[in-house]
C-alpha cells in the first residue's frame, strides 16, 4: 500500500479516536450535569457489557445473550450485601459489597459456562438467552432477594458521591473502569491464552486435535466475560442508585446486543461507539414528537437497518470509509506503481 | 446353563459400565441420584395428598399442551431452515391481542374482563382464533419472505432480525393495544368445568380442550411429516437441501410453507394460551423462553423432542410452584434452570437433538 494512503488511513482511525479521548477526559467541562450523568457515564456502563458481549463474540466467538443476566447478578449481589430498602437487611461495606458482587458473577459465570461451553453458534445463543429470561424471573420471584419492586437507595462508596447532583465522579470512575477494561481486553487476545480462544473460534476441532481443552478454554473466557459484565453491573447500580427485575428484562439484554451489533460485533472500540450512538438516540428521541416517545420501534427499525445492510455495524462503516479513502489516494500512485516515489501531497 | 448366561451378563454389564469415563460415569450417578430424589419427594407428596397430586398433574400436563403447541412450530421453522425466529413470543402474544381486540368488538367489549370467568358465544371466540391464527401466520410469512430469505444459511444474521422484529412487536402491542393482562372469553358452548371419576375433582373444561387440541396437533404433525409428500420433502430438505432443489422441488415454496405453518402454531397457542391463562404484554419473553427451553430439552428440529420437552418443563413448573418446601416456592424457576443444567449436562444438543 501507498505510504500517503496509509498515513490517511491511520489518520482517519487515530484522529477521531484521539478527538473523542481528548473530549471524554474534559467531558465534566464541556457538558450539563444532566447529560454528562444521563448520556456519557450511561453510555460507558452499558458499553462495558457490550464490551463483554463483543469479547466473547469477535474473539472466542461465542455471541451470549446471558451478559446483562450476569451483570444483573453483580448488581443484585452487591444490593443485597450493602445498606438498602428491600433485600436482605445486611450492610456491609460498600467496597466489600462491590467485590462480592463481582466474585459471585464470576462464580455463577463459571457454571453457566461449564454447562454452555459445549454448545456452540446459534445454541449457545438459545441457552445463554435462557439462562437470562431465567435470571430475570428468579428475581421477580424470590422475594427475600429482590421481588418487582427492587432494591432502592443502594449503599454506595463515598467517593461516587451522589450521581445526580455530582455525577463527575462517577464519570470519571465509569470512564477509568472503561479504558481499563478495554486495554485489558486489547492486552489478553494478544496472550497466548487470548490466542487460543481465537483458534478456538475459528476451529474448535483443530484446536481440540492440538492438544487444547476447548470446553475449558470456553468456560474461562465466559467466566472472563462475567468478570467484564460484573463491572458494568456495579457501575449501574451506583449510577441509578437501585437495580430491580426490570433492570436485567429481555429487552436490557436485547438494548446491549443492540449496541454491540450497532457498533460492530467484531471491534471492541465498536461497544462503546453503540453506546453512545443508543444513549445519545435515546435521550433525543425522548423530546420529540414525531415518533411518540416510541423509542424501541425506532432503535428496533434501525437494528434491522443495520444487520441487513451492514453486519459490521457503526465500525464497519466507518472502515469501509477509510479504506474508500485509502483506496482514493493511492490510485494515481497505483497506476505508476515501479517508482514508488514518496508522494507530496 | 442358565447360571452360565447369567455369569457372561453379568461381567459385560459390569465392563460396559467400568468402560465410561469415570466423568461421565460420575455425572450419570449424580443425575441418577437427583432423579431419585426427585421422585421419592413427590412419591411422599403425593401419598400425603392424592387429589391435589392428581389436580396439579393435571396442570402440569395442560400446561404441557399449550408449551407443544408453541414450541411444535418453534421446532418445525428450526428444523427445516436452521432459522432460530426469536420473534415467536412476539407472533403468540400478537395472536392474543389480535384475537381480544375482535372478541371484544364482536361482543361490545362485555364478554371479556380481566381474569374473570365469562363466556362469549361460540362464534365469538372461533372467528378471533381463525382470524388471529391467520394474522399472524401471514405476518410470519412476510417476515420470511422479506427479510430472511435472502439471508438463508446466516443463522446468526437471521437470528438478530428476528430479534428485532420482536423488539418492534413488542413496543407496538403497548402502544396499540395497553399493557394491561386480560384474557379471551371461552365460547359457552363448552361447559365451565368437567368433573372427573377420581376423588370427585372438577376440572376445567378448556385446559383439557388445550391438552386435546395439543395431542391432535401433535398427531396431525407427525402424520403430515411421516405420511404426505409434503412430509416427505420437509424431511428431505432438513437433510440436505441442494439436493432436493436438485430434482426440481421448489424449495422455496416448501420453506414459506413451513414458516406460514409455524407462525400459525404460535398464533394457535397464543389465542389457547390467551383464552387459558392470559394475554399480557410480557407473554413475548415468556413463551420465547418456553420455547426455547422445550426445544433445548428436547432438541432442536424434533418433533418428539418437543413433546418430551414440552412435558418435562409443563411438570416441573406446576409441581414445582406447589411442592417445594414452603417458604421456597417462590424459587420454583430454578427447578426449570436445574431441569435445563441435567439435560445439557448430559446431551448438550437435547435428548433427540443431531448435529446439523
Amino acid at each position: 500500500m501507498n505510504r500517503s494512503a496509509f498515513f490517511v488511513e491511520r489518520a482517519l482511525w487515530w484522529g477521531p479516536g484521539l478527538a473523542i479521548v481528548l473530549v471524554l477526559l474534559f467531558a465534566p467541562l464541556l457538558f450539563t450535569d444532566f447529560y454528562l450523568s444521563q448520556v456519557i457515564t450511561k453510555a460507558l456502563w452499558l458499553g462495558i457489557a457490550a464490551a463483554s458481549l463483543i469479547f466473547l463474540a469477535g474473539y472466542v466467538g461465542m455471541i451470549s445473550l446471558g451478559q446483562v443476566a450476569l451483570y444483573g447478578i453483580a448488581g443484585f449481589t452487591m444490593a443485597n450485601l450493602v445498606a438498602a430498602d428491600g433485600g436482605s437487611p445486611i450492610a456491609w461495606n460498600p467496597w466489600l459489597g462491590a467485590l462480592a458482587g463481582i466474585l459471585v458473577c464470576t462464580g455463577v459465570g463459571l457454571f453457566f459456562g461449564a454447562i454452555a461451553s459445549r454448545s456452540y453458534g446459534i445454541y449457545f445463543l438459545m441457552i445463554t438467552l435462557a439462562f437470562g429470561v431465567i435470571a430475570f424471573l428468579f428475581f421477580g420471584q424470590v422475594t427475600q432477594l429482590s421481588g418487582f419492586g427492587g432494591v432502592n437507595n443502594v449503599d454506595r462508596p463515598g467517593i461516587v458521591s451522589n450521581p445526580v447532583t455530582d455525577p463527575a465522579n462517577l464519570f470519571y470512575i465509569a470512564l477509568g473502569t472503561a479504558a481499563a477494561v478495554y486495554l485489558l481486553i486489547r492486552y489478553l487476545v494478544r496472550t497466548p491464552f487470548g490466542l487460543a480462544l481465537q483458534g478456538v473460534r475459528d476451529d474448535p476441532s483443530r484446536m481440540r486435535a492440538l492438544g487444547y481443552n476447548v470446553p475449558l478454554l470456553r468456560m474461562l473466557a465466559f467466566g472472563l466475560g462475567a468478570v467484564i459484565a460484573s463491572l458494568a453491573g456495579i457501575l449501574s447500580v451506583w449510577w441509578n442508585t437501585r437495580i430491580s427485575p426490570g433492570s436485567i428484562d429481555l429487552a436490557r439484554t436485547i438494548d446491549v446486543l443492540v449496541i454491540a451489533v450497532i457498533g460492530g460485533l467484531y471491534r471492541l472500540e465498536g461497544a462503546w461507539v453503540g453506546a453512545i450512538f443508543f444513549a445519545v438516540l435515546d435521550n433525543w428521541s425522548r423530546g420529540i414528537d414525531v415518533i411518540g416517545g416510541r423509542f424501541n420501534t425506532v432503535i428496533g427499525v434501525i437494528f434491522l437497518v443495520i444487520v441487513l445492510l451492514s453486519p459490521g455495524g457503526l465500525m464497519g462503516i466507518w472502515q469501509a470509509i477509510t479504506d474508500f479513502a485509502g483506496r482514493n489516494l493511492s490510485r494515481r500512485p497505483t497506476a505508476r506503481q515501479p517508482t514508488d516515489t514518496p508522494q507530496t501531497q | 446353563m442358565t447360571g452360565e448366561t447369567a455369569a457372561t451378563a453379568d461381567p459385560a454389564w459390569r465392563t460396559r459400565l467400568v468402560a465410561l469415563p469415570p466423568r461421565t460415569l460420575a455425572v450419570r450417578l449424580v443425575i441418577a441420584l437427583i432423579l431419585a430424589f426427585v421422585a421419592a419427594w413427590v412419591g411422599y407428596k403425593a401419598a400425603g395428598n392424592p387429589r391435589t397430586f392428581v389436580v396439579v398433574g393435571l396442570n402440569g400436563l395442560t400446561l404441557a399442551g399449550l408449551y407443544f403447541v408453541v414450541a411444535s412450530g418453534f421446532t418445525l421453522i428450526f428444523g427445516l431452515m436452521r432459522v432460530v425466529n426469536m420473534a415467536h413470543g412476539s407472533l403468540f402474544m400478537l395472536a392474543g391481542f389480535f384475537a381480544l381486540d375482535l372478541q371484544e368488538r364482536l361482543t361490545g367489549g362485555e364478554a371479556t374482563s380481566a381474569f374473570g370467568t365469562s363466556q362469549a358465544g361460540l362464534g365469538d371466540w372461533i372467528i378471533p382464533l381463525v382470524v388471529a391464527c391467520l394474522g399472524v401466520a401471514v405476518i410470519g410469512l412476510v417476515m420470511q419472505q422479506v427479510f430472511l430469505r435472502w439471508n438463508q444459511g446466516q443463522d446468526l444474521r437471521q437470528a438478530l432480525i428476528t430479534i428485532a422484529i420482536s423488539i418492534i412487536i413488542a413496543d407496538q402491542v403497548l402502544a396499540n393495544f395497553g399493557g394491561i393482562a386480560e384474557n379471551l372469553a371461552a365460547p359457552d358452548a363448552f361447559p365451565g368445568s368437567v368433573s372427573l371419576p377420581v376423588y370427585g375433582i372438577s376440572y376445567p373444561f378448556f385446559r383439557i380442550f388445550v391438552l386435546l387440541v395439543a395431542v391432535a396437533v401433535g398427531l396431525a404433525l407427525w402424520a403430515m411429516i411421516k405420511r404426505t409428500r409434503f412430509g416427505m420433502i420437509v424431511r428431505a430438505g432438513v437433510d440436505d437441501r441442494q439436493m432436493v432443489s436438485a430434482l426440481g422441488i421448489n424449495i422455496q415454496l416448501v420453506f414459506a410453507g413451513a414458516f406460514f405453518l409455524g407462525a400459525l402454531l404460535a398464533g394457535l397457542g397464543g389465542v389457547l394460551g390467551g383464552t387459558m391463562i392470559s394475554v399480557d404484554k410480557g407473554n413475548d419473553t415468556t413463551y420465547l423462553l418456553f420455547s426455547l427451553i422445550v426445544v433445548i430439552i428436547g432438541g432442536m428440529g424434533s418433533l418428539a423432542g418437543a413433546a418430551i420437552g414440552a412435558l418435562a418443563l409443563g411438570l416441573v413448573d406446576a409441581f414445582g410452584d406447589v411442592y417445594l418446601p414452603s417458604g421456597y416456592t417462590n424459587y420454583s424457576v430454578l427447578l426449570i434452570f436445574g431441569l435445563l443444567v441435567l439435560v445439557l449436562a448430559v446431551r448438550p444438543l437435547g435428548l433427540f437433538g443431531r448435529p446439523a
